[in-house]
């Protein structure tokens, strides 16, 4: 029997599947078996690290040696030298920015450090297609001792663990499935939320994609709870890699009796169905999500009732989301006093985040509850990227709102978050530096609600298209003092007034950079000037005449035509023609083209 | 046929599969672990570390212990290869020489097992097992 | 019955638990503004999508404004429905709709009836803050009804009545965000679509998005041409609503409505009633020889027969059942047997061509301007009945022709199209084509005289009903539905070969025509439909034909021109065919779906 010593784990995930991983996979597979260690080294494909920003990863274990930004042709090498010969492929190990220097192993990465993974335990390290590594790492112990719990038990586990709802209402889980368990019916549901619609968000996705059978164990535990039989999955179809994993998940675990008629003879059924999306981002609202799976318009509807009184086909039906229910078998194994002794007094365990922008460190991370914000971003992301200066950074996707430098210091929780004019959301963080406007970055969350408002209530369809409008206005250098002030009043009344939580939150990122960037504003609006010269109607290139040299290549450059002079001379531009595109400020060898 | 029966059944085939996992298992916590690293440069190949670490992982798994074995690179002593460098919990490293995969089993028994390493492999003597702590 | 105890606007108020606070807030005297909200419970529908934002109100200890609509009264609740905030927010939520709305006002068809106009007015809306984009779409018409989706408000109201009480399905939300608007499946025209012109939609809308293709015009035309006879003929339910337009509801004002008509300029004033009687005789012998053929052991026999006075049950019949077709009666609508007996027996009396006889029609009916369209109901191109107006543009055509209506005099109709008994009457109101077959056919079958005219069992409101008229011995069946969602179950019987009954009668609108798409708009108030059905049944008490094979000009009809009854000559002009009109799209579905 082989008996391997060595582990090649390459991430399969989305990402670094379209920087050729697979081949990856491949090419290392056949070094492996060139070297005739195939008895002894094992390739695995996992899914994601996290540490995206320098994937594709490939990492060696048991030393843990991390390798990154792999090409397939380096996949001989890493055999031949580390495998062979023992030495460690220096030139694809990861350089701390810090120190300037290779860190071999992953263990002593900053990115890592202050992580901890629960959710995504088995991300990046098990083989996502093959069920019995998960059992390995106690995959469905968990569901197995629940069949031996009577189901309120493991539901007061679950409401003592203090777990809560991780796609962005932080409702109680364990208080949910207790509602749901309550309601009297014949047949209930049980769904797990899947769409993942927050842009540049990917938690939901890696989990399905590293770790799937932890979302069919988890769902069949709350299936086992509530007195429901029948799971549903409603997961986007342009999620084809974690379809495909959840697909060969589900049919593994009926193939091993996870799933199915009689679960490992305990006379409890549970089986699981995959209902597909078509990437509304309204559908994760859970009411829109049930309507979008009955067929009908993915529109929300009033609530009450809850879907846990009347949900999916007008049966109860509990909705959690991915990283929630990733996070339930961990907690059913180890107990509500472990999972509660992480985190803050109101939010236990870890959160998953998907950490982007201008940050050295983009990637996937899970960190305790109360970590910093500075943590985050400085110590997990590295700073911010070509050393700029931090300026904000925006949670909760994009209705979310911006935090500054005042906030880098706050213990990220639910209720700090809130406190803060922000919230936790799905997970996103956007990191922002001092080349931002403020004024578009709202525009620019607002450009994407107003898009996927499904234009059911009045102040979300017309309010926030006309917030939009406003905003456009102010960056086009149209704005007026009477605009900031019915921005104010406009997106007030469309937080108090939409039907659901996507109108609600639409105007968070206004009301957020009004309240911490009012200057940029008002820069805009009186001085007509953008204080981070982003919005092209309010900058204008110009040549220092002291500086430039008459080399003519600016002018050679400029793809309108609009600098013009005599060789060495001063060059200068002619604000009319000029497209504002940089080119020439870009090229300019002697620094002597300046932006205003 | 995989079908799991009982729940009985299912902590049998965990127990059973977590050997294959044992070394990625261990591999996040190695420190708490016996660390064994095989010299395996071009010397130490030829003088067949192949086999030696072959035989510590056979050895190890026959008595069932723990262990993390990885290799490395010529740790320069090309006159003893195949060189090994044992690692215990809170102690110092200690480098032996010439380990043969039939001296594997004795190192196991006597260094891993029970704290006592075997001298006559020992290359470097002063710093022999001593307790970093102390 | 359960109750909850509540304060609204610091007075406290007990009512039924479950109630909404529109509801709870109205039986203290408060009338919170609606627009969206409808509720139609007493014609077995509403319509609360909590969309339109426009009934929010301040609920003690919710974060948010609750839409009164959709907020159940519970105990101890604290509401308050015209703080500051709740005016600022109510005022922006309609400024914000008004944005989006063309300012046509005084050109609309809606122009005086519209809903949001009301609503502007009474909020003290006098300017619109709000500039930017206005959406557009192309209009639609069919020969019925007219879509102007700019003035969609998206209250969905016309998406309840289309799908929920009529479940005919054509109107529904398209399209996302700001662009979201009631459409037809695939953007198709009304006319191509499974629409059957029932008008309920128009007969909710609270704006110009959805009116009745007018005629008005059309009438003016022919009404100056001196070569044209015109005669007009009233459906019964026009008379019992057309009162509400001029302060006279809850009466039927036949009198004034035929003095009205000649002031207009017609040259005969005859009654549809008329052409009711004619139809009973028509179809109550058609039933008589199914049942008599039935009763005699031919199994082939076509049973129950159902009625065809209804366009838009008809249209619905030859849209969704074709292979229910044979079922309905081959007798034409009153309607229509009036014009083809107007144009062939009172044209020759008259001695002139039938090209120069118009015929025009008020109904209440949006459906009838489609029925009268039929190639079917045309000879050498020339229809038997030129125009139809609905009872609203009579109504303004009332007023435009300087006439004070409520001070007109009681007139008579025209002989001999004029005289009707009281069977012709209650065919405007569910169950009133029934009972005029039975007083008749019970007679002709029997032999004897009825002690009893009035047959309660088959009046009210409930949306199916059934009762067993014992003639002489046999148990005839009879079953009655009203809206085409109860109409579609019993069909569904029929063609599934399990309808218990002999006879069915089907009318499409919520009581029977009186609740028709051309009637005076009810504005959610139902009890204005049961005030029609009372004056009805008032006219046809108090007359003293009140069985239609007694009206003697329709006697002398037959005996002058038709001969008997379904016979030759009457088959010709008072039956018709019906055809397969599945829409071509879902043909097409349908056929891609079974080939492949």
């Amino acid at each position: 029997m082989a008996h391997y010593h060595t582990y090649i784990l390459t991430c399969g995930g989305t990402g670094c599947r379209a920087s050729h991983s697979p081949q990856i996979v491949a090419a290392l597979q056949q070094a492996v078996d060139d070297a005739g260690l195939s008895d002894e080294v094992k390739v695995i494909r996992t899914g994601c690290f996290g540490f995206c920003e320098q994937g594709p990863i490939v990492k060696v274990v048991p030393d843990n040696t991390f390798y990154v930004s792999v090409k397939p042709e380096d996949a001989s090498e890493i055999v031949r030298e580390h495998i062979v010969m023992g030495r460690k492929v220096e030139r694809l190990l990861y350089i701390s920015p810090e120190t300037g220097k290779h860190v071999p192993d992953s263990r002593h990465m900053e990115f890592y450090k202050p992580q901890m993974r629960i959710a995504l335990r088995n991300c990046g390290f098990i083989d996502p297609e093959n069920i019995e590594e998960y059992i390995a790492r106690d995959g469905y112990a968990a569901l197995g001792k629940v069949l031996r719990m009577k189901p309120e038990d493991v539901i007061r586990e679950i409401m003592a663990s203090g777990l809560r709802g991780r796609g962005g209402g932080g409702f109680p889980t364990g208080l949910k499935w207790k509602i749901t368990r309550e309601v009297q019916a014949d047949c209930k549901y049980v769904v797990c939320n899947a769409d993942e619609g927050d842009p540049g968000a990917f938690m939901d996705r890696s989990i399905l994609e590293g770790d799937p059978h932890s979302i069919v164990e988890a769902m069949a535990i709350n299936g086992y709870c509530t007195g429901a039989s029948k799971g549903l999955v409603y997961i986007r179809a342009e999620y084809p890699l974690a379809v495909h994993r959840l697909q060969v998940a589900i049919a593994q675990a009926r193939e091993y009796g996870m799933l199915g008629d009689d679960i490992m003879g305990t006379g409890f059924s549970f089986d699981i169905e995959i209902r597909y999306g078509a990437g509304a981002f309204v559908c994760g609202e859970e009411t829109a999500l049930i309507h979008s799976m009955e067929g009908r318009r993915g529109e929300p509807t009033v609530k009450p009732p809850y879907p846990s009184e009347c949900g999916y086909k007008g049966a109860p039906t509990n909705v959690n989301n991915v990283e929630t229910f990733a996070n339930i078998p961990p907690i059913i194994l180890r107990g509500a006093e472990w999972f509660a002794s992480i985190g803050t007094e109101k939010s236990k365990g870890t959160k998953v985040f998907a950490l982007a922008g201008k940050v050295n460190n983009v990637g996937l991370i899970e960190v305790p509850m109360g970590t910093t914000l500075r943590e985050v971003i400085f110590d997990i992301g590295g700073g911010i990227k070509n050393g700029k200066r931090f300026k904000a950074v925006q949670t909760g996707g994009p209705s979310g709102g911006c935090l500054t430098e005042k906030h880098l210091d706050t213990p990220i929780d639910y209720d700090n978050l809130l406190a803060s004019g922000s919230m936790m959301g799905s997970g996103g963080m956007i990191v922002m530096d001092e080349d931002d406007c403020m004024v578009s970055v709202a525009k620019f969350y607002l450009e994407f609600t107003v898009e996927e408002s499904c234009g059911k209530c009045t102040p979300c369809r017309i309010g926030n298209r006309r917030l939009l409008e406003i905003l456009e206005r102010i960056t086009a250098g149209h704005g007026t003092e009477d605009d900031l002030k019915e921005l104010k009043n406009l997106a007030a009344v469309i937080k108090d007034t939409s039907l659901c939580a996507l109108g609600q939150t639409a105007p968070n990122p206004v009301l957020s950079t009004m309240e911490n960037f009012w200057d940029e504003y008002v820069a805009h609006v009186r001085d007509k000037s953008c204080p981070a010269h982003r919005c092209r109607d309010l900058m204008s290139y110009y040549i220092d005449p002291k500086i430039c040299k008459g080399c003519s290549l600016c002018s050679r450059v400029c793809p309108a035509n609009a600098i013009s002079g005599v060789l060495k001379q001063p060059y200068s531009i002619d604000q009319t023609a000029c497209i504002k595109c940089g080119t020439c400020m870009d090229k300019c060898k002697f620094g002597a083209i300046g932006v205003r | 046929m995989t079908k799991v029966k009982s729940i009985e059944e299912l902590t049998a085939m965990r127990e059973r599969l977590r050997a294959g996992m044992a070394v990625r298992e261990n591999g996040n916590h190695p420190e708490e672990l016996p660390q064994v690293r095989v010299g395996m440069g071009e010397c130490g190949v030829a003088a067949g570390a192949k086999d030696t670490m072959r035989e510590f992982f056979a050895k190890l798994a026959e008595r069932g212990v723990s262990g993390v074995v990885t290799q490395t690179g010529c740790m320069g002593h090309c006159d003893a290869e195949p060189t090994v460098e044992v690692e215990m919990p809170g102690c110092e490293p200690v480098m032996y020489g010439n380990v043969t995969p039939d001296v594997v089993d004795e190192i196991i028994d006597s260094h891993i097992c029970h704290g006592e390493p075997v001298r006559r492999l020992v290359l470097t003597e002063s710093v022999v097992g001593r307790n970093i702590k102390s | 019955m359960e109750t909850v105890k509540l304060t609204i606007d610091g007075r406290h108020v007990e009512v039924e638990k479950g109630m909404n606070l529109v509801e709870a807030a109205a039986s203290i005297g408060v009338k919170i503004p609606t627009l969206c909200y409808m509720n139609l419970h007493g014609l077995g529908y509403g319509n609360g999508p909590g969309a339109c934002r426009i009934c929010v109100v301040e609920v003690e200890g919710r974060k948010t404004l609750a839409p009164a609509c959709k907020t159940s009264c519970t105990e101890g609740m604290v509401v308050r429905t015209h703080t500051p905030r709740v005016v600022n927010a109510r005022r922006t939520v309609m400024e914000l709709i008004l944005s989006n709305h063309p300012k046509d006002c005084l050109v609309c068809p809606k122009n005086g009836h519209c809903e949001l106009q009301e609503l502007a007015c009474s909020l003290g809306i006098r300017e619109v803050k709000y500039d930017g984009e206005v959406t557009s779409f192309p209009k639609d018409m069919s020969l019925s009804i007219v879509r102007d989706m700019d003035k969609c408000i998206m209250c969905r109201r016309c998406e309840s009545a289309c799908n929920e009480l009529q479940t005919v399905g054509v109107l529904s939300a398209a399209g996302r965000g700001f662009h979201a608007v009631m459409g037809t499946p695939f953007g198709e025209s009304l006319q191509d679509t499974g629409c059957v012109n029932c008008g309920q939609c128009v007969a909710v809308c609270p704006t110009g998005a959805l009116s009745e293709n007018s005629n008005m015009a059309d009438v003016l035309r022919v009404l100056a041409d001196p070569a044209k006879k015109v005669v007009v003929q009233t459906a019964p339910a026009v008379r019992a609503a057309l009162g509400e337009e001029f302060g006279l509801g809850g009466q039927s004002v036949t009198g004034r409505m035929t003095a009205a008509l000649r002031r207009l300029g017609f040259d005969y004033v005859f009654d549809t009633d008329f052409a009711a009687d004619l139809t009973i005789m028509e179809e109550g012998t058609e039933l008589l020889g199914r049942l008599k053929a039935y009763l005699d052991g031919d199994r082939s026999v076509k049973l129950p027969l159902m009625t065809s006075c209804c366009p838009g049950w008809v249209s619905f019949v030859e849209k969704n059942f074709p292979e229910a077709e044979d079922y309905l009666s081959t007798a034409k609508s009153p309607q229509q047997m009036f014009g083809a007996v107007a144009k062939s027996y009172f044209a020759s009396k008259l001695g002139i061509d039938r090209c120069d006889l118009v015929v025009v029609s008020v109904m209440p009916c949006v459906a009838k301007k489609s029925e009268a369209a039929r190639s079917e109901f045309s000879h050498d191109g020339d229809p038997d009945v030129n125009i139809v107006l609905t009872t609203r543009e009579l109504a303004q055509l009332i007023r435009q022709f300087n006439i004070d209506f409520t001070s007109l005099p009681e007139e008579n109709f025209d002989m001999p199209l004029g005289v009707s008994t009281g069977a012709g009457v209650i065919f405007g109101v569910t169950g009133g084509v029934i009972e005029a077959a039975v007083r008749t056919a019970y007679e002709v079958y029997t032999g004897r005289k009825l002690d009893r005219i009035d047959f309660t069992e088959l009046r009210g409101t409930d949306g199916i009903r059934s009762a067993t008229v014992d003639f002489n011995g046999v148990p005839i069946n009879i079953g009655i539905a009203h809206t085409l969602g109860n109409a579609r179950k019993l069909v569904k019987e029929v063609v599934a070969g399990t309808s218990p009954y002999h006879a069915i009668e089907v009318m499409a609108c919520p009581g029977g025509c009186i609740g028709g798409g051309g009637q005076p708009y009810h504005r959610g108030d139902a009890s204005l439909l049961a005030m029609r059905a009372t004056a009805l049944y008032g006219e046809d008490a108090d007359k003293n034909l009140r069985k239609s094979h007694e009206n003697p000009y329709v006697q002398q009809l037959y005996d002058e021109f038709l001969g008997e009854p379904c016979g030759h000559l009457a088959h010709e002009l008072l039956h018709t065919s019906y055809y397969d009109r599945k829409p071509v799209v879902e043909e097409c579905i349908y056929s891609i779906k079974n080939n492949g």
